[in-house]
C-alpha cells in the first residue's frame, strides 16, 4: 500500500485512521455534482514531473515571434529544412523529436500550454520543484503534495479492488466475497512509479508504489511459495507486504490491457500469470476488466511513425510509463498516478534538434506513446499532465545551452483532453517583454491548469481546490474547457 | 553471568542490532564477549574518521572546484554579448584572457592534523570540468569511501553511530551543490564527533557549508543589516526552524514561532566564503558576514542573546545542546533507532540521564545503550534499512560488489545514499522499510546473491555463521527443507531473522 520513504510508510499503519480522516474531508468534495464518479466515467490522471526545468521554447517553438531566431541562434527550431518543427497553429511548431505527440495534437488529444509558471519566481530547482509539487503559493515546508490532497477527497471507484483486496486479506487467498469488504467511501489509492514517492503524491491518501526491478531475474514460484509459508508462520507484516509486492509485480508484467489489442480479462484461465498460480499469489480470481464494448475504437495512435531506439535512461522512463498504464487499467486499481523523470537541466550543449535535448524529447514522446497504447480503450477517459518547475532563459548562453528561467511550457495529453490547440497569452520575446530582461514572461498560473483538470476531469469543486488542494489560491480560477 | 543473560547477550545481536551484519566467522569469534566486542568500537575516538586524501578532498577544495567550473561557464557566456547575468553571479572577466589563466589560485594547503597528507591543491576534476562533473565525481569518490568502510570495518558499531548522526543532521544531494559536499560534510562535521560532544557536533554541522546551503542560511540576510537595507531579500528561517524542531529540542520541545524567527535573526551572517571578493583562505569555509547580521538583542526560550557577531548564535547552540528537552529528544530517538519504536522506558531514562550528566558525551551515550541488558533483550523489531541490508549481504557473503552497485541497490530499495527527501532524514520506525515493491525486490537481490555464493558452502552452516544460534525454528526448518542450495540462501536472506534486527 505504501513505500517506506518519507513518512509514506505511516499509511500502512494508519490506513484505518487515514480512512476516517479522509471520510471527513470527503464532505467538502461531495457537495458538487459528482460527474466524475457517478459511474458513467472512470477518469484517469497521470502527472509526469520533469525535473531540471524543461526548455519550453525548444519544445514548442514560437517561430512566429520575430525575436525568436535572434535569441536562440543555433538553438532555434527551424521552420523548414532539416529538423524543421512540426506545425501546430502557425505561430508555434513542435520539436521534431516528438512525432507521436504531434499525432495526438492532430487528433485533438494534445494541448500545449505556453508562457506558464508556478507562483515561484526564484531560480532554484529545489525550491521550484517544491512549489510545483506542494501546490503552495510559495516556498514553505510541506509534507504533502497537491495531487495527494486532491486524491484524499475522492472515493474509491468500484468495489472489486484487486489491490485493496490483497492488502485487506493477504496472505490468505482472497475469496470472492472479500472485495466486498472495501467500503464505497474508501479513499482512492494513488499510484507512484519509482523508488521514491514524489512530493506531489505524498500525503495522507494511501499510495501504492511500484519500484523498478533490482535485477531482471524472474522470481521462482517454489521460492515464493516457501517464503510465503515461512512468513505466514513467523511475520504477518512481512507476509502482507510481500504479497502486495508480488501482486504489484504481476500487474506490472501482465497488466490488464494489452497494447493496441482488445482488452483481455485479467488473470482468467487463459492468461498465465508469470509465475505461480493466481490463488497462491493472493489474486482474486474474479477480477475482470471493466466491461468494454468490443466495437470501441482504439485510441488514435499513429502506428506508422518510425521511432529510433531510445537510449538507456529513456528506456527506464518508457518502461515506467508502460507499467503505469497497466496499473491504471486494472479493474479496481489506482486511477491517479505520478511519476517523475529528471535530467532536463541543459546548461551546455543543449542539442535542441539533434543531441541531448532532442534525445530527451524523443524519450518523452516514446513514454507518452507507451502509456497511451497501454491504456487501450481507457485512453478516452485519460488525462496526462506534464509539468516542470520553471522555464529556461530566452537567450542561448555561451555554452550552447540555456540557464534557469521563469515562464515555460506544460502539456496535457489524453483522450479526455480538449486538444489540438496551443493555450498561450503570448507575451512576446522582445527585450522589453522578457521577464527581468532574460526570461519568457509567465502570463498564466500553472495552478489554473491543474485546477481546471482536477475540477472538470475528476469533479473536485472550486472551493476545495482553492483551500485544500492549493491553499490560499481562491483568486486563481481554474481554466475552462481543458477537458472534453 | 547467568545462562539467560549469556543467551540474550548473543553475538548475533551484537553484530546485527549494533552492527552491519556479521562476516564469516565473526559470530564464533566474538561469542565469548559480544558486549565487549561492541564496546571496543568506542575505545578510539579517532577511528571513525576518514581522512582527506587525493580522492577525498576537504569541502573547501571541492567548493573551489565548483566555483571554478561556474566561472568557466560565466566566461563562456560572456562571449555572447547581451546575455544578462543571473542575479548574484560574478561578472565575467574581460574577454581577452584565455579561460585557463582565470582559474584562481586554489586555497593553500592548510597544515592541520586532520589533513596532513593532502598533496593535490586543486581537484583533478577541476581542470576544465563542468559543474555537473565536479558534483558527480566528488559524490562518487566520497560514496565509494563511505561504502568501502562499511563493508570492511571491524568496528561496525562506529559506522552505525556515524549513520545515525549523519541522518539526524542530514543534508540531501537533491539540492544543487550539496551533491558535491555531502561526503566531505559527513567526514568533517559528523565523524570527528560521533564519540565526542553533542555541542561540538551541533556547531560543526550548523556552520558547515553543506548545511548552510541545504537549509538556506548562506543567503539569509537580516532585514535591518547593512546588506538587508539595500536589498529585497531577507530572513530565511529554514535552518533556524530545523535546528529547533529536528536537531535539538524536537517538535514538542516547547519553542514558539517567535523563537524560530529570533534564532533565524541571531544566525544571520552565518555563511561561507564564495564569490570574487573572498580571500582564498576563506573560500568554501564557514564565514561570519557582519554586514548581513541582524543587529539587536533577541530572546530565545525567554533568554536574551546580546553578544555580537557569530558568538550569539554559538551561545544559543551551546544552550540548546544542554537543554533538557534536547536530552529527552536525543535519548528517545537513539533508543528507537537501535531497539524499537517503543523502547523500554528505563533504557530511555538511562540514556537521557547520561546525556545530561555528561553534558552530551556521545561515547558515554553509546556506552549506556550497549551496557543496558534492555537494549539486548528486546525482540528484533526493526526491518534492516536498505543500505544496511545490502551492506550486510556484501559483508556476510563476501561478495565482490562494487560500491556503486551497493548504492544502486540501496536506491532501488528506496534509500539512495545522502539523498533523503526531507530534512527529517530517513524514516526510522520499525516497519518504515516495508513497502511492498521494495520487499519484493529484496527477494530478487537475494536470488542474485544466492547465485554468487561460492559453491560448496552448506546453507545450514552459513545460517549458524550469519544469523546465529538464536535463529527461529521455522527458519531453520525452511532452510533445511529447501530444494536447492540457492533457495536455501534466498530463504535465509529473506527470513525475519535476517530482515529484522
Amino acid at each position: 500500500m505504501s513505500l517506506g520513504q518519507n513518512g509514506c510508510a505511516e499509511h500502512m499503519m494508519l490506513s484505518r485512521r487515514g480512512l476516517l480522516t479522509t471520510a471527513a474531508s470527503l464532505s467538502l468534495w461531495s457537495l458538487l455534482p459528482r460527474v466524475a464518479i457517478a459511474g458513467t466515467r472512470d477518469p484517469r490522471l497521470l502527472v509526469i514531473v520533469l525535473r531540471g526545468a524543461v526548455d519550453g521554447l525548444a519544445l514548442a517553438a514560437p517561430v512566429g515571434d520575430p525575436a525568436y531566431v535572434s535569441l536562440r541562434r543555433k538553438l532555434a527550431v527551424p521552420k523548414d529544412g532539416a529538423g524543421a518543427g512540426l506545425p501546430l497553429d502557425g505561430f508555434f511548431v513542435l520539436n521534431s523529436a516528438m512525432p507521436f505527440l504531434h499525432g495526438l495534437y492532430q487528433k485533438r488529444e494534445a494541448l500545449l500550454i505556453h508562457a506558464v509558471a508556478t507562483p515561484y519566481r526564484g531560480r532554484s530547482h529545489f525550491d521550484g520543484q517544491d512549489v510545483l509539487e506542494s501546490g503552495l503559493g510559495g516556498v514553505a515546508p510541506s509534507e504533502s503534495g497537491w495531487l495527494n490532497r486532491a486524491l484524499a477527497g475522492l472515493p474509491h471507484v468500484g468495489s472489486t479492488a484487486a489491490l485493496q483486496a490483497v492488502s485487506a486479506a493477504a496472505p490468505q487467498p482472497v475469496s470472492a466475497a472479500a472485495p466486498q469488504a472495501v467500503s464505497a467511501a474508501a479513499p482512492q489509492q494513488g499510484l507512484s512509479m519509482g523508488a521514491v514517492v514524489p512530493l506531489v503524491m505524498r500525503g495522507s491518501a494511501p499510495v501504492m508504489s511500484w519500484t523498478p526491478k533490482a535485477y531482471s531475474l524472474p522470481l521462482r514460484d517454489q521460492t515464493v511459495e516457501r517464503l510465503m509459508d515461512l512468513y505466514a508462520h513467523t511475520d504477518v507484516k512481512l507476509a502482507k507486504a510481500f504479497a502486495e509486492g508480488l501482486e504489484i509485480d504481476r500487474i506490472a508484467q501482465v497488466g490488464a490491457a494489452a497494447p493496441l489489442a482488445a482488452a483481455k480479462p485479467l488473470a482468467t484461465s487463459g492468461q498465465p500469470a508469470p509465475s505461480g498460480q493466481p490463488s497462491q499469489r493472493g489474486v482474486p480470481p474474479n477480477v475482470a476488466q471493466p466491461a468494454v464494448p468490443s466495437n470501441v475504437a482504439q485510441p488514435a495512435v499513429p502506428s506508422n511513425v518510425a521511432q529510433p531506439a531510445p537510449a538507456r535512461p529513456f528506456r527506464d522512463f518508457i518502461e515506467t510509463a508502460e507499467a503505469a498504464a497497466k496499473f491504471m487499467t486494472t479493474s479496481g486499481g489506482p486511477r491517479i498516478g505520478a511519476l517523475s523523470f529528471d535530467g532536463w537541466d541543459t546548461h551546455a550543449n543543449e542539442g535542441v534538434i539533434t543531441g541531448q535535448l532532442a534525445n530527451k524529447f524523443a524519450g518523452l514522446d516514446a513514454a507518452i506513446r507507451a502509456f497511451a497504447e497501454g491504456m487501450g480503450p481507457a485512453w478516452a477517459d485519460t488525462v496526462v499532465l506534464i509539468i516542470t518547475e520553471f522555464g529556461r532563459t530566452a537567450r542561448t548562453n555561451g555554452t550552447e545551452g540555456t540557464d534557469h528561467g521563469t515562464g515555460g511550457a506544460a502539456l496535457l495529453v489524453g483522450g479526455a483532453v480538449n486538444g489540438g490547440r496551443v493555450l498561450a497569452d503570448w507575451p512576446g520575446l522582445s527585450d522589453a517583454a522578457l521577464y527581468e530582461g532574460r526570461d519568457l514572461k509567465p502570463t498564466q498560473d500553472l495552478r489554473s491548469i491543474m485546477k481546471g483538470v482536477l475540477r472538470d476531469h475528476l469533479g473536485i469543486p472550486d472551493g476545495a481546490l482553492g483551500s485544500v488542494v492549493f491553499p490560499g489560491s481562491a483568486a486563481i480560477k481554474g481554466s475552462q474547457g481543458l477537458i472534453v | 553471568m547467568s545462562e539467560r543473560v549469556t543467551l540474550v547477550l548473543d553475538a548475533s545481536t551484537a553484530l546485527r542490532r549494533f552492527g552491519l551484519g556479521p562476516k564469516f566467522g565473526d559470530i564464533v569469534r566474538i561469542s565469548g564477549d559480544p558486549r565487549g566486542f561492541v564496546l571496543a568500537a568506542l575505545a578510539d575516538p579517532s577511528a571513525a574518521r576518514i581522512p582527506d586524501s587525493v580522492d577525498l578532498e576537504p569541502s573547501h577544495f571541492v567548493f573551489a572546484a565548483l566555483e571554478d567550473a561556474k566561472l568557466e561557464r560565466a566566461v563562456a557566456r560572456a562571449f555572447m554579448p547581451g546575455q544578462p547575468l543571473k542575479p548574484g553571479e560574478p561578472a565575467p572577466p574581460p574577454l581577452m584572457f584565455p579561460s585557463a589563466t582565470l582559474r584562481r589560485a586554489a586555497p593553500p594547503v592548510m597544515a592541520s592534523p586532520e589533513a596532513p597528507t593532502v598533496t593535490s591543491p586543486t581537484m583533478a576534476a577541476s581542470a576544465g570540468s563542468t559543474v555537473g562533473q565536479v558534483r558527480r565525481e566528488a559524490f562518487r569518490d566520497e560514496a565509494f569511501a563511505r561504502i568501502a568502510r562499511a563493508i570492511s570495518t571491524t568496528t561496525p558499531f562506529l559506522e552505525r553511530l556515524v549513520q545515525f548522526w549523519s541522518n539526524h543532521f542530514c543534508v540531501s544531494t537533491t539540492k544543487g551543490s550539496v551533491r558535491a559536499l555531502a561526503g566531505s560534510y559527513e567526514r568533517e562535521a559528523i565523524r570527528p564527533h560521533v564519540l565526542g560532544r553533542f555541542c561540538d557536533m551541533l556547531k560543526a554541522v550548523e556552520q558547515h557549508p553543506a548545511m548552510l546551503i541545504y537549509l538556506d542560511n548562506a543567503h539569509s540576510i537580516g532585514p535591518n543589516s547593512k546588506a538587508g537595507q539595500n536589498r529585497t531579500r531577507g530572513l530565511n528561517e529554514n535552518l533556524a526552524r530545523e535546528i529547533l524542531e529536528l536537531h535539538t529540542l524536537g517538535v514538542d520541545g516547547g519553542y514558539t514561532q517567535a523563537d524560530v524567527t529570533n534564532l533565524a535573526r541571531v544566525i544571520t551572517g552565518w555563511t561561507f566564503g564564495q564569490g570574487d571578493k573572498i580571500a582564498a583562505a576563506d573560500r568554501g569555509r564557514f564565514l561570519f558576514a557582519p554586514h548581513r547580521h541582524e543587529p539587536g538583542v533577541f530572546p530565545i526560550l525567554a533568554k536574551p542573546y546580546d553578544q555580537s557577531g557569530q558568538l550569539s548564535g554559538e551561545s544559543v547552540l551551546a544552550d540548546l545542546a544542554r537543554h533538557p528537552k534536547t536530552a529527552r529528544h536525543i535519548a528517545l530517538k537513539f533508543a528507537r533507532h537501535f531497539v524499537s519504536d517503543a523502547p523500554p522506558l528505563p533504557l530511555v531514562a538511562a540514556l537521557e540521564k547520561t546525556f545530561r550528566d555528561t553534558d552530551g558525551n556521545l561515547a558515554a551515550l553509546a556506552r549506556t545503550l550497549v551496557a543496558s541488558p534492555l537494549a539486548w533483550e528486546a525482540p528484533a523489531a526493526k526491518i534492516v534499512p536498505p543500505y544496511d541490508f545490502v551492506v550486510s549481504l556484501v559483508r556476510g557473503f563476501d561478495l565482490k560488489m562494487q560500491p556503486g552497485e551497493v548504492n544502486r541497490l540501496a536506491a532501488v530499495l528506496g534509500q539512495p545514499l545522502w539523498q533523503v527527501g526531507s530534512p527529517k532524514g530517513w524514516p526510522d520506525a520499525d516497519d518504515s522499510w516495508m513497502g511492498p515493491s521494495p520487499i519484493r525486490e529484496r527477494l530478487r537481490i537475494a536470488e542474485k546473491v544466492a547465485k554468487d555464493v561460492p559453491r560448496g558452502l552448506d546453507p545450514r552452516a552459513v545460517l549458524v555463521d550469519l544469523v546465529g544460534a538464536g535463529v527461529s525454528e521455522h527458519t531453520k526448518l525452511a532452510i533445511a527443507r529447501a530444494e536447492t542450495r540457492e533457495q536455501a540462501f534466498e530463504l535465509m536472506i529473506m527470513s525475519p531473522d535476517f530482515m529484522r534486527r
